[in-house]
């Protein structure tokens, strides 16, 4: 087996994750420069959502097949984490919009916080995990092997990528939402109602991120009321790799660092002579997080944030 | 000739300035109306007090006979008040053309639900906002230009270009901030003819300028503020002769 091969697709599948993950901090954060450490949560109680309803629907219904079981609970897990999306903003973040930035800031870590424990409550501390009903067949390619998971995680990331791209770019929602990340007061002046515009960033992100999470525990068979966490700053790190505030930097940020992480996960055994072994895996997102923020602030497809109005 | 813009008595302190000071005034519908001053006289403070920007400290503004205190900003553009900006405030990032379609925000109606599914109506609807953006942007004398970053343009385009936006918002009133600052006289004649244009298409006109000569070839009425109070108002030849008016321009006592 190739392992360069084979961590290359492994890095793309996480990768795709990560960047889908990757266009709720930054769609947020061009809008109102926020980080929204709550959207990790977000991504962590659309997987939860999804493995409940899953449960029970091979309660119900145990004939139903495995795409259509998890295709019911993503039906629920997107609106759920919508209407949260909605409600944090609405309730956390909005009444904040004139306050220093680092105060909506601190509310963000604190909705983290509280997220977390309301799930701990609600789905327990153990790992749920996600039943093997999904579609496991294995391809070779290039002496590698590619799961249909994997593929399936693949090809529907990049649809929802390539669908809000057209979304940004060619709808009115789009344009209004570009308008308002170039200055808030000019838009609104133009008729574009604001808060609106603000609420659908964080809903339509939300949804995204439900579907993320939903891959991300199929993926690791396994969701925990803590996967958010690590995900978010993975996702974060992604976001400030390809330029904060830049769509299709979150794109590319998520997908680069995914491959660098499996690649690195990969080698870092023959590197180090054994000494450190693939489960520093972690460590390569911050490592990069650290080196854009050294030689890179604005990250790869950033703009100077200077040269905002 | 009925008053489409009304405002009594307003104030508008900021701590202890005091930027506007009992202004009142009205503006006509069909009429092109100039407000003038020295730098600092509050022309702009008041044009922000009018679309919302800043809610006023006492007073009132009318449009349409309908207060629009309390009002945010983009409702007070679907009542039909529109302006551009003194330093010019394009969305430097988006094509020419896709400002103006931003400005068309105000008319149209898809949300979440028509970006996501795109059915026939958001189809028609985002049709209808890219030909009538193209429409303004032949009207302000920009034809072909839309294409192009907005902050690429000339600075003259990049004027008419915050016209056309604002127009966009169809709007009854549109209030113009030193529209022609910085411009060339050719360009000045020119941006003259397109008020003149304007007008004649129904849509009333509020000018903050500097350019005495444009104000007074082009104003039906003429207000003058200075140290946010209004000195005087009248027809351009009355206010030019007013002896407040002299000593504001010219510093010192009346002469």
């Amino acid at each position: 087996m190739d392992i360069f091969t084979q961590q290359l697709i492994n890095g793309l599948v996480l990768g795709s994750i990560y960047a889908l993950v990757a266009l709720g901090y930054t769609m947020v954060y061009g809008i109102l420069e926020l980080i929204n450490f709550a959207h990790g949560e977000v991504t962590m109680i659309g997987a939860m959502v999804a493995l409940t309803v899953i449960g029970v629907l091979m309660g119900v219904a145990p004939d139903l097949p495995g795409l259509m079981v998890v295709f019911g609970g993503l039906l629920i897990a997107i609106p759920a984490c919508m209407a949260l999306a909605f409600g944090i903003e609405k309730i956390a973040y909005r009444p904040l919009r004139r306050a220093p930035r680092l105060a909506p800031l601190i509310t963000a870590i604190g909705v983290s916080i509280i997220l977390q424990n309301l799930a701990m409550l609600v789905w327990g501390r153990q790992y749920v995990s996600f039943p093997p009903i999904l579609p496991r067949g294995q391809h070779e390619i290039l002496g590698a092997h590619i799961t249909d998971l994997q593929i399936f995680i693949v090809v529907l990331s990049f649809s929802l990528m390539a669908g809000l791209w057209l979304l940004v770019e060619r709808t009115r929602l789009g344009r209004a939402m570009r308008a308002t990340a170039q200055s808030r007061e000019v838009a609104e002046l133009m008729g574009v109602n604001v808060d609106r515009v603000i609420s659908a960033t964080f809903v339509i992100g939300a949804a995204i991120a439900a579907i993320a999470g939903v891959m991300v525990s199929a993926y690791y068979g396994l969701a925990h009321y803590y996967m958010g966490f690590m995900l978010g700053l993975k996702a974060f790190s992604a976001a400030v790799l390809g330029g904060i505030g830049n769509i299709a930097g979150a794109m590319l940020g998520g997908l680069l660092l995914g491959v660098i992480e499996a690649l690195g996960a990969g080698y870092i055994g023959d590197i180090t002579g054994g000494f450190l072994g693939s489960h520093y895996q972690d460590v390569f997102a911050f490592f990069v997080l650290i080196l854009v923020l050294v030689f890179r602030p604005s990250g790869l497809l950033g703009e100077r944030v200077a040269s905002r109005a | 000739m009925a008053d489409l813009l009304v405002v009594t008595n307003v104030t508008k302190r900021f701590g202890g300035l005091a930027a506007l000071d009992d202004v009142s005034l009205s503006v006509g519908e069909g009429e092109i109306y100039g407000l003038i001053g020295p730098n600092g006289a509050g022309k702009t403070t008041l044009f922000n007090c009018m679309t919302g920007l800043y809610s006023v400290t006492s007073g009132q503004v009318l449009l349409s006979g309908a207060a629009v205190q309390g009002l945010k900003p983009h409702q007070i553009v679907t009542r039909g008040f529109a302006r551009t900006f003194q330093n010019i405030r394009l969305f430097a990032n988006m094509t020419a053309l896709e400002n103006v379609m931003v400005g068309r925000h105000a008319r149209t109606r898809a949300g979440v639900l028509g970006a996501v599914i795109r059915g026939a109506r958001t189809r028609a609807e985002e049709a209808a906002i890219h030909d009538k953006a193209r429409e303004l942007m032949d009207y302000v004398g920009l034809k072909n230009k839309g294409r192009g970053l907005a902050g690429h343009l000339p600075y003259g385009d990049q004027r008419r270009l915050e016209i056309a936006r604002a127009l966009a918002t169809e709007p009854r009133l549109l209030a113009l901030d030193e529209p022609v600052a910085g411009m060339n006289p050719i360009e000045r004649r020119q941006m003259g003819e397109l008020f003149l244009k304007l007008r004649a298409g129904g849509v009333t006109l509020l000018l903050i300028e500097h350019d005495v000569k444009l104000v007074m070839g082009l104003c039906d009425r003429v207000a003058v503020l200075d140290y946010g109070r209004k000195i005087a108002e009248g027809e351009p030849e009355s206010v030019r002769k007013d002896p407040a008016v002299i000593a504001a321009y010219l510093g010192g006592e009346a002469a």
